[in-house]
């Protein structure tokens, strides 16, 4: 289990740098099936590229560094997709998701994510179950990376390759398109990036050193150590 | 705890060997099936071979994605190409009527045809999107003789295992296909667009259009096809220029 844990964050990072160096060379995006320079953008990012045929405004270009960026793209993808998968079917197996990740019957209200909401805002120490066990908030964040966030990344990704489509067309005409499926890979990957963010501030506010130690070496010590 | 870590221990060795074998059997079924790529060795090569072998499992027999005349790109973009030679100019003012496309290797009768040889062969036409790997993309029709009509005509013999495909720039743009590849009619030895001849900025007078790779593999301003039962046999082994330069060979993705 920590074991996919590292190695999931291992190929995120490597796609998260490949994907951002990949768009350099047309951070242009669009909607529907095709799109190029000729075409108007749904919006553009006000970055320099590394093609001189994609008008920026910018009057230098970016290195280009595409060719090694979309190996260790697809093979970093390969290591997050197996991965998912051997943490999907223990996941399922042992119910993992089912107790520890689906938000508990009684926290399905409103009521419940506005008050632990409010308990983060007001900076008030989590209580005492939080200690082995996930709150509402937590639940539903990992919920939406685990089942919408990742599953869309990868099906938005298979989308855009011309092989893959021309075995399965619908992956690419449900989504709108082969440029939509571009862009909507793109603003998933800022969200699992916000994810990451938060994720690791959170890790930071509540111990960085004793939570790495748990999700390294699989024993937590926080309660023997008071803190 | 001591009883926990020998079944850890055992189920770890299990899984381990297991794992090995798999990878093993699988190593032996993709080299005799032709599922490993010419680039797939190296840091890189475990991804690309994943990839080239189950892109290529699911798509033997599915055709490219065809799209309604009516999805048409109005602005197609043609990529920038490096300046034609005196050569190409020359030909181009002749309007290419002394374009030649040579084919030879492992073939039964080795040809040279004209852009007016080509167009005796069965012809097609077909709307099918250019889908640049930097993200860019548009459709058009392509209209021109399916590669097979070529090699069929050569008599392509039983060993061959790649056709390669080099511009008019022989040494640093060719590539080289798998056989699915080769046969599959929407491979297409392209002479028209829209319509109309194919242009210079487009890849005319003769450019290899393959609708399930990505734009790259479809080279432009064709002169010579070669059918060859060994593809490490050009240039550094790695089956096109593109490895070379840093790219995948296999661009189905």
């Amino acid at each position: 289990m920590r074991a996919t844990h590292w190695l999931t964050f291992i190929a995120f990072i490597a796609l998260l740098v490949t994907g951002g160096e990949l768009v350099i060379s047309h951070p242009r995006f669009y909607w529907g099936e095709v799109g190029n320079v000729n075409t108007k953008p749904l919006f553009a990012i006000p970055i320099p590229s590394s093609r001189d045929t994609v008008p920026t405004g910018y009057n230098y270009l970016m290195p280009d560094q595409n060719g090694w960026s979309r190996y260790l793209h697809f093979e970093a993808a390969w290591v997050a997709m197996l991965t998912g998968l051997v943490y999907g079917i223990y996941g399922l197996v042992s119910g993992h998701f089912r107790k520890n990740l689906l938000p508990e019957r009684r926290d399905w209200t409103w009521r419940a994510y506005a008050d632990r909401m409010a308990q983060y805002l007001r900076r008030k120490p989590p209580g005492s179950t939080e200690e082995s066990s996930y709150n509402v908030l937590q639940r539903t964040a990992y919920v939406v990376v685990i089942f919408v966030l990742f599953p869309l990344i990868i099906w938005t990704g298979l989308a855009m390759s011309p092989s893959f489509t021309s075995a399965f067309p619908w992956t690419a005409a449900l989504l709108g398109g082969r440029q939509s499926a571009r862009t909507i890979h793109f603003i998933d990957s800022g969200l699992l990036l916000l994810f990451l963010l938060v994720h690791v501030t959170m890790v930071a506010v509540s111990g960085f050193r004793s939570r790495m130690r748990a999700m390294i070496t699989g024993y937590s010590r926080d309660s023997s150590e008071g803190r | 705890m001591n009883k926990i870590s020998r079944r850890k221990l055992i189920y770890g060795g299990v899984a381990a060997a297991a794992g090995v074998g798999g990878l093993t059997v699988a190593d032996r079924a993709a080299r005799r099936y032709g599922l490993i790529p010419p680039d797939g060795g190296g840091i890189y090569g475990p991804g690309e071979t994943l990839t080239y072998a189950c892109q290529r499992l699911l798509t033997v027999h599915t055709p490219a994605r065809e799209f309604p005349r009516s999805m048409i790109s109005k602005n197609p973009f043609a990529n920038a190409i490096s300046p034609p030679t005196d050569e190409f100019k020359r030909l181009q003012a002749g309007g290419f009527r002394d374009w030649r496309l040579v084919v030879d290797g492992t073939v039964a009768h080795p040809l040279v045809l004209s852009l007016a040889d080509l167009k005796t062969l069965p012809m097609r036409s077909q709307i099918t999107e250019v889908a640049c790997e930097e993200g860019w993309s548009y459709i058009a029709e392509w209209i021109g003789t399916p590669l097979s009509e070529v090699l069929r005509e050569a008599g392509v013999l039983p060993q061959t295992r790649s056709i390669v495909y080099f511009s008019y720039q022989p040494n640093d743009w060719w590539d080289s296909i798998d056989m699915t590849d080769a046969w599959d009619p929407h491979t297409l030895l392209t002479m028209g667009m829209n319509g109309g001849d194919l242009p210079a900025p487009f890849g005319g007078p003769l450019r290899l259009r393959m609708p399930r790779q990505l734009g790259y593999k479809s080279i432009k301003f064709i002169t010579h096809l070669t059918a060859t039962d060994d593809i490490k046999k050009f240039g550094k082994g790695l089956g096109s220029a593109s490895p070379e330069g840093g790219y995948a060979w296999y661009a189905g993705i």
